[in-house]
Formats: structure tokens, sequence, C-alpha cells
């Protein structure tokens, strides 16, 4: 077994075994570290793996939460069954983003603002239609918080901590399978450079557009996640720009195109801003946006001191070698 | 093997190539020559479907490829070494081989075509798992090469295969296109070293201006005092 698999297993049960010590306020610190996670290698798939900038990735959050809990609400469809809608729409959504950035050769920052245009005018889109509810909201019936109901997606807090590990664990696996996979490859070559890709007979627009409607069928399915633990949905928070760019930070601190980086970049970086909001309240004044400072800060010092991010530079210092048969991104 | 017929080719309002017509036979060595920004770069890529042509076509063994996608054409046979090599430099060099092969043309056989570029460039078996970026230039233009032969190919346009490159590199550039072709590959040479390709070439056409100036047998054109005056400085 390799280091990294040692790691990995490690991590696994610390988080599995969290809830044997762990009370309901740091429990719900950790679903929200685990969906960053889950979030962030989503995002990472499109940006890290084959290199394509999206800041307006709470797009297919918010239409894979609002998807699975309109049919809830509306229709009563359980969420087990309401979650491939989601990812339908949503890669939909992706291919449709893709396809007009690709195909007209929108590239760079100009394609991570058209990302944003489609977020925000999306945004505008739900806060009109009344059956979501409109900017007041769309509410879930709270059902009974006791049991277990993993098809409707009711029941305990605990049922979606371990839900959303699943998930993150999930997503892990299938991230390294893919890095390995002949996608995987041509992503990669797309990132490093799409000329050379392109001359090799590489098709760059079905790679890119692959890696679109991927990442946003699996961002999806977090949208899903978010809606039936919290509960309630609002445009400006479903599909708002601070939400695109609190999703990224993630893989960004933790290093980008790496497994590990999400997973690590979450972990730092919300207990940080949990921390920061008690500090700051134990000391008795309200500080809005203090948290956003933080993040700011935060990403300041990545960019000045490790600019490929914490993984990169902790996998230096645990001894462990970029590609140790890990899939790990060759960075 | 390639017919090229009024090829117009436009950067914006700039135009590139103006009418370009050529031809290579199967099995040739086709030279193309010219003064920089006489468009054989340009030539190259509106071959290759890496530009789209205003007017004009391209055959490639009897297929209409004109305007046709990169991926499409690679996938036909016709292969190129782009300028400046254009290497992965962060992957391995082995990733960047494995690279040429995703044609699917490539992808059944893309283990004996790998043996095969082992045994042609031993000394990048021995640097299989070193990144492609540390490599010097000739391995990285060896490199470049292998990855393409990867794909297939059965006829391959090289642009500026000896750019860069330290002079006994160049010697080793040219013996192996030179090997190529008696292996059988079409080749299209495009250089600045108009004594060399215009030596090895068969066949040999002289752009300037994006337009051809001048087409004949290679050793012809050598012996031509437009050329030698123009290109040999003789």
């Amino acid at each position: 077994m390799s280091r990294q698999a040692i790691l990995l297993g490690l991590l696994l049960a610390a988080f599995a075994l969290a809830p044997l010590v762990a009370g309901p306020y740091l429990l719900s610190v950790l679903v929200v570290v685990m969906y960053f996670a889950y979030v962030g290698q989503a995002w990472n798939i499109m940006m890290g793996f084959a290199g394509q900038l999206s800041l307006g990735h709470t797009l297919y959050v918010g239409l894979g939460a609002y998807t699975a809990a309109a049919l809830f609400v509306h229709l009563g469809v359980p969420a087990v069954f309401g979650l491939f809608a989601s990812v339908a729409v949503a890669a939909l959504a992706g291919g449709v983003v893709g396809s007009l950035g690709f195909r007209f050769g929108v590239k760079g920052v100009y394609f991570a603002l058209l990302t944003i245009a489609f977020a925000e005018f999306t945004r505008i889109l739900f806060e009109h239609i009344p059956g979501l509810g409109g900017p007041g909201g769309l509410f879930l019936p709270v059902g009974d918080r006791s049991g277990i109901d993993l098809v409707h997606l009711r029941g305990h807090p605990l049922m979606f901590y371990y839900l959303i590990l699943a998930m993150t664990a999930g997503i892990f696996l299938l991230c390294r399978r893919l890095v390995r996979s002949r996608l995987g490859y041509t992503w990669l070559a797309v990132r490093e450079d799409q000329e050379a890709a392109a001359a090799l007979g590489i098709n760059v627009f079905r790679a890119k557009l692959a890696a679109v409607m991927l990442s946003a069928g699996l961002t999806a399915l977090g949208g899903v996640f978010f809606a039936f633990y919290y509960n309630n949905l609002f445009p400006n928070q479903a599909f708002g720009m601070n939400r695109s760019i609190e999703i990224i930070l993630a893989p960004i601190v933790g290093g980008l195109g790496t497994l590990f980086g999400p997973i690590l970049g979450a972990l730092i970086l919300t207990p940080l801003g949990e921390g920061i909001t008690m500090a700051t309240e134990a000391m008795g004044f309200k500080a809005a946006g203090i948290k956003q400072l933080c993040y700011g800060l935060a990403l300041l010092a990545i960019v000045k001191f490790l600019p490929d991010g914490v993984w990169p530079w902790a996998r230096a210092r645990l001894g462990l070698e970029p590609g140790d048969g890990d899939g790990e991104d060759d960075r | 093997m390639l017919d090229v017929r009024d090829l117009d080719l436009f950067y914006g309002d700039a135009q590139a190539l103006a009418g370009v017509s050529f031809g290579v036979p199967l099995g040739s060595i086709t030279a193309i020559v010219g003064a920089n920004g006489a468009g054989k770069t340009s030539l190259i890529r509106a071959i290759a479907g890496m530009e789209t042509p205003r007017a004009g076509t391209v055959r490639f063994d009897g297929h209409d490829i004109t305007g046709r996608e990169s991926f499409e054409i690679c996938d036909l046979g016709l292969g190129q070494v782009a300028e400046g090599r254009q290497v992965f430099p962060t992957m391995s060099v082995e990733d960047n081989l494995e690279l040429g092969a995703m044609v699917p043309r490539a992808r059944k056989d893309a283990a004996a075509s790998l043996e095969r570029v082992w045994q042609m460039f031993p000394r990048l078996l021995e640097r299989r798992r070193q990144m492609a970026g540390t490599l010097s230039g000739g391995e990285q233009q060896m490199l470049a090469i292998g990855r393409c032969l990867m794909g297939q190919p059965r006829m391959i346009m090289f642009d500026e295969p000896s750019l860069g490159l330290s002079p006994a590199m160049v010697h080793e550039v040219f013996a192996i296109i030179r090997r190529l072709h008696e292996e059988g590959m079409t080749i299209v040479l495009v250089e600045q070293n108009v004594a060399v390709s215009l030596h090895m070439a068969d066949h040999a056409c002289v752009l300037e201006n994006g337009h051809v100036v001048m087409e004949g047998r290679g050793s012809d054109l050598l012996g031509d005092d437009r050329v030698r005056a123009a290109y040999l400085g003789l």
C-alpha cells in the first residue's frame, strides 16, 4: 500500500469516527468542510484537469439544488430520483455554456466571464419564477429528523454527515480514475498546450465539453445535497457570485489539479472562517465580511508563498512523491 | 498523396496565402522553402486543419480535407511535427508519446508503436520517466517526431525541424527524416535550411509572400540562379 493510500485511509477513518467525539456544532462544520471539498473537487475537473476557468459554478449548484427540490416540493418526487434530473439539467447547462464558449473560441478570462454571465442571468431568472418561490425562497418541508430516509433524503443530521462523506470519498476516487484515463490524459494535454493537443489529433472541443459537462453534473449532486440538508433555497444564495468564489477557493488554496488539494483547502478554509467568526463574536463585536476578508488574506498568502497550493508543499514535506502510483497529477 | 489547389488564407485582412497550388507525390520528400513570413507555417497549418482557408481545396489521399477539423485530418493519417516542437514540458516522455496515439486510427496498436519509437530513439527510452521540459532541444525534437509517429501517419509535415538545434543535432534530425523516407513515409519538409532541404527533396516549391513562385525537382531548384541568389547567397 502506498503512503498516499495510507494518508487517505487515515483521513477517511478520522472523518468516519468524528461523530463519536464531536458535538452537533462541530459536525455541522465538518459537513461544510466536506461539502466544499466535494464541490471543489468537481470544479477542479474543469479547471485543474482541463484548464478551463469557471467563475460561475454556482450555476450548476443552483440548478441541481432547485431541480431536485422543486420536483420534491411540487410533485413529491423522492430525491433519489430527482437527482438524476438535477444532473441532467446541470450537465445540459454546462453543455450549452461549453459549446457556446468553445465553438466560438472564447478562451481564458473571456470564457470565465461567460460562466459568470450565465450564473448571473440564471439567478435573475430564478428570482422571477413564482413556482420556485422567487427571491422569497423555496422551502422544503422538514420531515422527521430522527430517522434515516435516504430515498427522500429526510432524516437525522448524522445521515447527512455520512452521505457527504461518501460523496466526497466517491468523487475523490472517481477523479483519481479520471486523471489516469484516456480522457484525463487529453485534458492534461489541452490544459498544457491546446495548440499542441490539436496538432496531435486530439479533439480539443470534445475534451473540453466533456470536462464542463462532467464537472457540472457532479456539482449538481452537491447542489442536491445542499438543498435537502439546508431545506431552503434562495436564488441569490444558490446562484450568487460570492458562492462561486467560495467554491473555488478550496481547490486553489489546496492545489489546483491535485486530488488532495480541494480536501486540504476546505479543511483549512472552513474552520478558519468559522474560527474567525466565533472569535470576533466572542470579543463582542460584529464584523460583517470578516470571514471574506480572512479568505482574501489566506488567498494572498497562498499566491505569495505557495503558488502551487498547500498540497504540493505538504506532499513534499511528507516525503510523498507526485505520481506515487496514485494517479496524482504530476504537478 | 496531397494536392493543394488555389489555397487562400487570411488572418483578418492580412493575406497569408494567395492561390497556393502544389502537389506531394506518394513516398516523396517535398520541400517548401522560402524566407521568413513567406507563408510556410501558414501553409502547413492550413493543410493540417489548424487554420481555415478562405478559398481553395486540399485533398489528401483522395479525401477532401479542406476546412476539416485537425483531429479528423490526423485520423486520416496526416501527421505534423509543429514548429518549436510543442512537447508538453510538465509531462513525462512516455506520457507525451501516449498522447500521440489518441487518434482512433492509432489507439489499437499504441503498444506496438511505442516499441517502435523506443527502438528508433533509445535515448527517449532511457529518459521515459523524465519530464519532457528537462530534455535537451534535440531530444525534445526526437520526442516530437516520436509522438507524431505514435499517431501512425502515412505522411508527416515537418515545420522547421532544425530550428534552434546544434549542428550535430541538425544532422541527426535530417538523418531521421531520411530514414523515415526510406521506410516509405511521405514527407513535407519546411525549412529555412534551404541547401540541405533541397538536397534531400525529390520535389520542392519556393514560397514568396504567400505565392508559389517556383516548383520543380529539388536538384533543379538547387541549380537555379534565382534560388541560389535569394536563398543560398551564392
